[in-house]
């Protein structure tokens, strides 16, 4: 099977210093549902930027569906769709307009993209909007018409840069089965989020990156494998954690812990033991308990051991 | 699903962008022409019929002038039709996005724009000449003795100001815009040998070089040469090469800037 996306040593350096990405190397197969999962900050935008032709690399390769997308920029756009972070519809045009326009900007013929943009509308539940302006529809309906127009040309690979934000956890899910409906019709999705359950939900394979690198790539099944056993408890204090340090480490239940500023972070496979007597010490210690935080052993636990912060 | 469209050429997606914003203008056509073609009606008016009745201009003013007109009318619109929908397609949410995932190379989505300027140009100009000569009644001197000269300034025009937009909608900030219209169109229009011909700058020979780097002065003197023969005029050739130049300048400069703000 032909890779759908391929990169290698991919590198953007923004002005002379910022280091949005560095040296990614990527391989998704055709027909994967890939998640790119990371902090904001972390480079998924660039590498969405890069990979739809937005962006330009500083050094390295990408291909797209076969074409390089520095020296075949017209071809790699022909073969993909893009969902932005934010809807961007043609205010200019009505809804429906905005599919079929956008379809002949690829050379579909007209009747066969207003038959197109019929279907979809119909399928995304906005059909009785079709001849209103962009603007009467809702975010998530917004949001729907974007993945319409990015699929109205029939591409081979979808890209999603953060789908859901501001959407409500309703429509949330609603999305989410609209994209395992493509993904089922055999087409590679890659999305960026850094919703943690989006990815574990829908995703074939994961990747995890922060600064612009590759920390971690798999399954959400196997990197939930790889997620340190124990729970994490941050404990946030009324002032710096640093003095307490010492006396949390030989607490009873508690494998390790970490002073962030005023937050304890403890690794403990027992909470039931260590919790209270992290309560304690503190209590013991003068010092006041503004906030406790449990992260069972999940992708967010493996995120953190990962990069040293939380996703949002 | 991709091999046969792999053949689509460049120019079919080009004219569907184009067609796209002839949709938008068709539906927008009256707001474009309010905002394009009030200003110089509104001078037909005061300059055109109310001070030649009143006698503080000489009726022989009109002839001078309508040219001009034509020449504004069609800057105002080719200058806008391309600046603001850049403001708003590179503005918060980018629509220009969509146009920018379109299989062709991206300077032809500016190059679009600039043809699109040119229509509306025409559009504009079109609209005038008729309205002025309903408010100003006969024009004396005013013939259309050399039509395909007439399109040929108002196609070189409508491209100068056309690039100049580009230049504009993607080179300024979008809060600043409105210093577009103080800064750079008003003093244009006004050294823009709209109201008189260029020959009679001879009186103020300093202004009349400085002038020349105001591509106005070439699209108005053009418009002379075009209908009104009997104005004295620059010679054509002059003013081709001129409009020709400005041209190939904004449009390299507008390019560039607006590949910068497409491509990071």
């Amino acid at each position: 099977m032909s890779a759908a996306i391929e990169t290698r040593a991919l590198r953007k350096v923004y002005g002379d210093k910022v280091v949005a990405l560095d040296a990614l190397d990527l391989t998704v197969p055709e027909g994967e549902f890939f998640g790119l999962l990371g902090p904001n900050g972390a480079g998924k935008t660039t590498t969405i930027g890069i990979l739809t032709t937005r962006i330009r690399a500083t050094s390295g390769e990408a291909m797209v569906a076969g074409a390089n997308v520095a020296t075949r920029s017209a071809d790699a756009r022909r073969r993909i769709g893009v969902v932005p972070q934010r809807p961007n519809p043609d205010r200019g045009l009505r809804v429906a307009e905005n599919l079929v326009f956008h379809a002949t900007y690829f050379g579909v013929p007209r009747a066969v993209a207003a038959k197109r943009a019929d279907e979809l509308l119909e399928r995304f539940g906005i059909a009785d909007k079709k001849d209103g302006k962009v603007d009467a529809l809702s975010g998530g309906q917004q949001q729907r018409l974007m993945i319409a127009r990015a699929l109205i040309h029939e591409p081979r690979v979808l890209f999603l840069d953060e789908p859901t934000v501001g959407l409500d956890p309703q429509a949330r899910l609603a999305f989410w089965d609209l994209l395992r409906e493509v993904h089922g019709q055999g087409r590679t999705i890659v999305m960026t989020t850094h919703y943690m359950e989006e990815a574990d939900q829908l995703c074939d394979r994961i990747a995890i990156i922060d600064h612009g690198k590759l920390l971690a790539l798999d399954s959400p099944a196997k990197l939930k494998e790889r997620a340190p056993g124990d729970t994490i408890v941050d404990v946030t204090l009324d002032g710096e954690a640093d003095p307490l340090m010492a006396a949390a480490q030989s607490a009873p239940g508690v494998t390790r812990a970490e002073a962030r500023g005023p937050m304890l972070r403890v690794f403990t496979a027992r909470v039931g033991e260590a919790v209270p007597a992290i309560l304690a010490l503190a209590e013991s210690g003068g010092r006041r308990v503004n906030d406790i935080h449990l992260s069972r052993p999940s992708l967010e636990t493996l995120f953190i051991s990962l990069t040293g912060r939380k996703l949002t | 699903m991709t091999e046969a469209m792999a053949t689509v050429s460049p120019l079919r997606g080009f004219g569907a962008i184009l067609l796209r914003d002839i949709t938008v203008v068709r539906r927008e056509i009256v707001s474009f022409l309010v905002r394009t073609t009030v200003q110089p009606i509104l001078f037909c008016v005061v300059f055109g019929y109310l001070l030649p009745m009143m006698g503080i201009i000489p009726r022989g003013f009109t002839t001078m002038m309508v040219p001009g007109l034509i020449a504004l009318s069609l800057t105002l619109s080719a200058v806008q039709s391309v600046s603001l929908p850049m403001i708003t397609d590179f503005g918060y949410t980018r629509e220009i996005e969509d146009r920018l995932l379109a299989p062709i190379p991206i300077p032809l989505v500016a190059v679009e724009k600039i043809v699109s300027g040119i229509i509306q140009g025409f559009i504009a100009a079109a609209f005038v000449l008729p309205c002025a000569r309903l408010i100003i009644g006969p024009i004396p001197g005013l013939s259309f003795h050399d039509i395909p000269l007439l399109i040929l300034i108002t196609l070189l025009g409508g491209a100068a100001f056309s690039a100049l937009g580009l230049l504009l909608g993607t080179g300024l900030p979008a809060q600043q815009i409105g210093l577009m219209f103080s800064i750079i169109i008003a003093p244009m229009m006004m050294f823009g040998c709209i109201y008189y011909p260029w020959r009679g700058l001879d009186a103020v020979p300093v202004l009349k070089y400085l002038v020349l780097f105001n591509p106005l002065v070439y699209a108005s003197e053009g418009m002379r040469a075009a209908v009104t023969p009997g104005v004295p005029h620059m010679p054509v050739p002059v003013v081709i090469v001129a409009l020709i130049v400005t041209t190939a300048v904004f449009l390299w400069l507008g390019l560039r800037s607006f590949m910068k703000k497409a491509v990071s």
